[in-house]
């Protein structure tokens, strides 16, 4: 009975595992031999041994776009997890028409992505946008945004904050979940709005902030199509932007997989990635450890 | 709607198309201003690209190049939606794309959902070593296995054309068979066991039973695997060469390479495209909504 079970259990799951199996565990044992070799797409692989993992050691622009990517990572995902935080909080308010204001926050996330990163590239443009015709209204400086390498990723992480859609609606999720008689218990004991958010609300949905803050951080490790888009010039497509300020690993892995046909250096590359994505979710859970409250526990 | 009559986890499914919200008596609501001010100012900040899409796209040139940049205009026009029609075969590219979108949903709906199936409602040992497994394999970044999945395409000869981009789907997606799993948990026993009583196989169960009170989860996923195959870029990118199969975002992307500056075109054309997904988004966003809410938390 239990041996017969099993078989109808591995029967219907058997889309996805023969799907793994084509799909991912082959391809990463092919990946991981390719990475050391030199294979260009139409000459066989030739074996060179650990040379390109020892080339990216040295190489200036696989380090510039690792800390270009771990920028955005450490730097943008802090901040617009904490902006759909924010909003969140805004909609979780109690008023007449709650569902359309989350209506309207949510709204950009359906947005195509290509879409998006135009109309951002539009609003962004240093001499005619209107983000910085604002700025000008308001009598703040006006940088140039997409043509100065300072300013082309806090553009990227402005542009990212417009559609944190999917990670508000986890977040009131959350919200709703946080039993009122806590709040009311709260109040009694003489919490203002701060005290309420920071010893009730931020420990309780404290475990739905880890795991947002995974998935969002594995995400931007993974970063390639806007930044692709935001560079992208007439003359050169996958371009990597002034200064390189908008090469991104993915970018610099695709540039070396599909403009360079450096098929091994850029499976060498995605063997990296692999590597800092596990190291950071394991750091991330490590110093979470004390900080991420359980209510089961 | 009853579309959340079968939720797994009641506490966490929101009842309208976000949590709902307690009805509130006026003098409450009036005292409280300025959390309409808060709300108005966050909605303005969202909403405030799309005012300058749809102004910039109806505006002609020189007004779009004009200091300060200002919303209003003297001389609305059609003109930009025009040129941007002239400029690509719009229609193709929106046949292309529908079709690549359409059959990734079957794809998903029917694979996605056996996988669930099993790891829902039939008890074997090792299923949530494979849940696990699946779930883990959310993890990997696709550039590893995207290179040698390119070479093997490349070596059967079938880049360029949709396969590589529609076969996978076919084989079910960690995010969906999550979400169709914790869905199908909420499924009682009991009726699970009364039909096995009655004789029913396991796949009748599933066709018969499980699936028809699925409805809000499949259209959930439905929604999302559109949406995606709508507006995936790297794949197509990589995949497609010829014009001719070009879809929305490949087609937009080939557009700004050469017209980049040609910005109310630009912003016509990027109108065009979100159009679809907009009204798709207005017509099942309580699913849609749902759909996050069920996979975004454990």
């Amino acid at each position: 009975m239990t041996h017969r079970s099993v078989l109808r259990g591995l029967l219907f799951a058997s889309p996805w595992i023969v799907g793994f199996a084509i799909f991912q565990l082959v391809p990463i044992i092919a990946s991981a031999y390719f990475s050391l070799t030199n294979f260009n797409l139409f000459q066989d692989p030739q074996f060179v041994g650990l040379r390109n993992y020892q080339r990216l050691a040295s190489d200036a622009l696989f380090w510039k776009s690792l800390l270009n990517t771990l920028y955005l990572t450490v730097i943008g995902v802090p901040v617009s997890l904490t902006a759909a935080l924010a909003a969140s909080l805004a909609l979780n308010m109690r008023v007449r028409g709650q569902s359309l204001f989350r209506l309207f926050v949510f709204l950009p996330t359906v947005v195509p992505v290509v879409a998006a990163t135009y109309i951002w590239r539009w609003l962004l443009n240093a001499q005619y946008g209107y983000v910085n015709g604002a700025l000008g209204a308001v009598g703040l400086g006006q940088p140039l945004w997409l043509d100065d390498p300072f300013w082309t990723k806090p553009a990227l992480i402005l542009m990212s904050l417009w559609v944190t859609g999917s990670a508000m609606v986890v977040f009131l999720a959350a919200l709703q979940d946080v039993p009122e008689t806590y709040y009311e218990a709260a109040v009694i004991d003489g919490a203002g709005p701060w005290a309420k958010f920071r010893h009730v609300t931020l420990p309780l949905i404290s475990p739905v902030i880890l795991f947002e803050t995974i998935i969002a951080g594995i995400f931007t490790l993974q970063y390639f199509t806007q930044a692709f888009l935001l560079g992208q010039t007439r003359l050169n497509a996958a371009s990597g932007g002034p200064e390189n300020s908008l090469l991104v690993y993915g970018l610099y892995l695709f540039q070396q997989a599909f403009v360079n046909l450096n098929m091994g250096y850029a499976s060498a590359m995605a063997w990296v990635l692999l590597f800092v994505a596990l190291a950071g979710t394991f750091l991330l859970l490590r110093v979470s450890r004390d900080r991420v409250f359980y209510a089961g526990d | 709607m009853q579309a959340t009559e079968a939720a797994p986890a009641p506490a966490r499914a929101p009842n309208g198309v976000f949590p709902a919200t307690s009805r509130l008596s006026r003098g409450r609501v009036a005292g409280s201003a300025w959390r309409y001010v808060v709300l108005a100012v966050v909605s303005a900040l969202y909403l405030f690209p799309f005012i300058v899409v749809l102004t910039t796209s109806l505006k002609p040139a020189d007004e779009i190049f004009k200091l300060p940049p200002s919303l209003g205009s003297d001389r609305w026009t059609l003109d930009n939606y025009r040129a941007a029609l002239d400029a690509m075969p719009f229609g193709r590219y929106l046949f292309n794309t529908a079709l690549i979108s359409s059959i990734t949903v079957v794809g998903q709906l029917l694979s996605s959902s056996i996988v669930a199936f099993s790891l829902a409602k039939i008890r074997w040992r090792g299923r949530d070593a494979l849940l696990l497994l699946i779930v883990a394999t959310m993890m990997l970044p696709p550039q590893v296995t995207m290179i040698p999945v390119y070479i093997a395409w490349s070596k059967l000869g079938l880049t360029g054309t949709y396969l590589p981009l529609l076969i996978p789907q076919f084989f079910g997606l960690p995010f969906f068979i999550f979400m169709l799993r914790q869905f199908f948990r909420g499924i009682p026993e009991e009726l699970i066991d009364a039909a096995r009583v009655e004789g029913a196989s396991d796949f009748r169960i599933y066709r018969s039973v499980v699936l028809p009170l699925s409805r809000p989860a499949l259209v959930a996923l439905s929604i999302f695997a559109f949406m995606w195959a709508w507006t995936d870029f790297l794949l197509p990118l990589i995949y497609i060469n010829d014009p001719e199969q070009y879809t929305l975002s490949i087609g937009l992307y080939s557009f700004f390479s050469e017209h980049g500056v040609e910005w109310g075109a630009l912003m016509a054309a990027a109108t065009l495209m979100s159009l679809p997904l907009v009204l798709l988004f207005f017509v099942g966003q309580r699913q849609f909504v749902r759909g996050i809410a069920l996979t975004g938390i454990k």
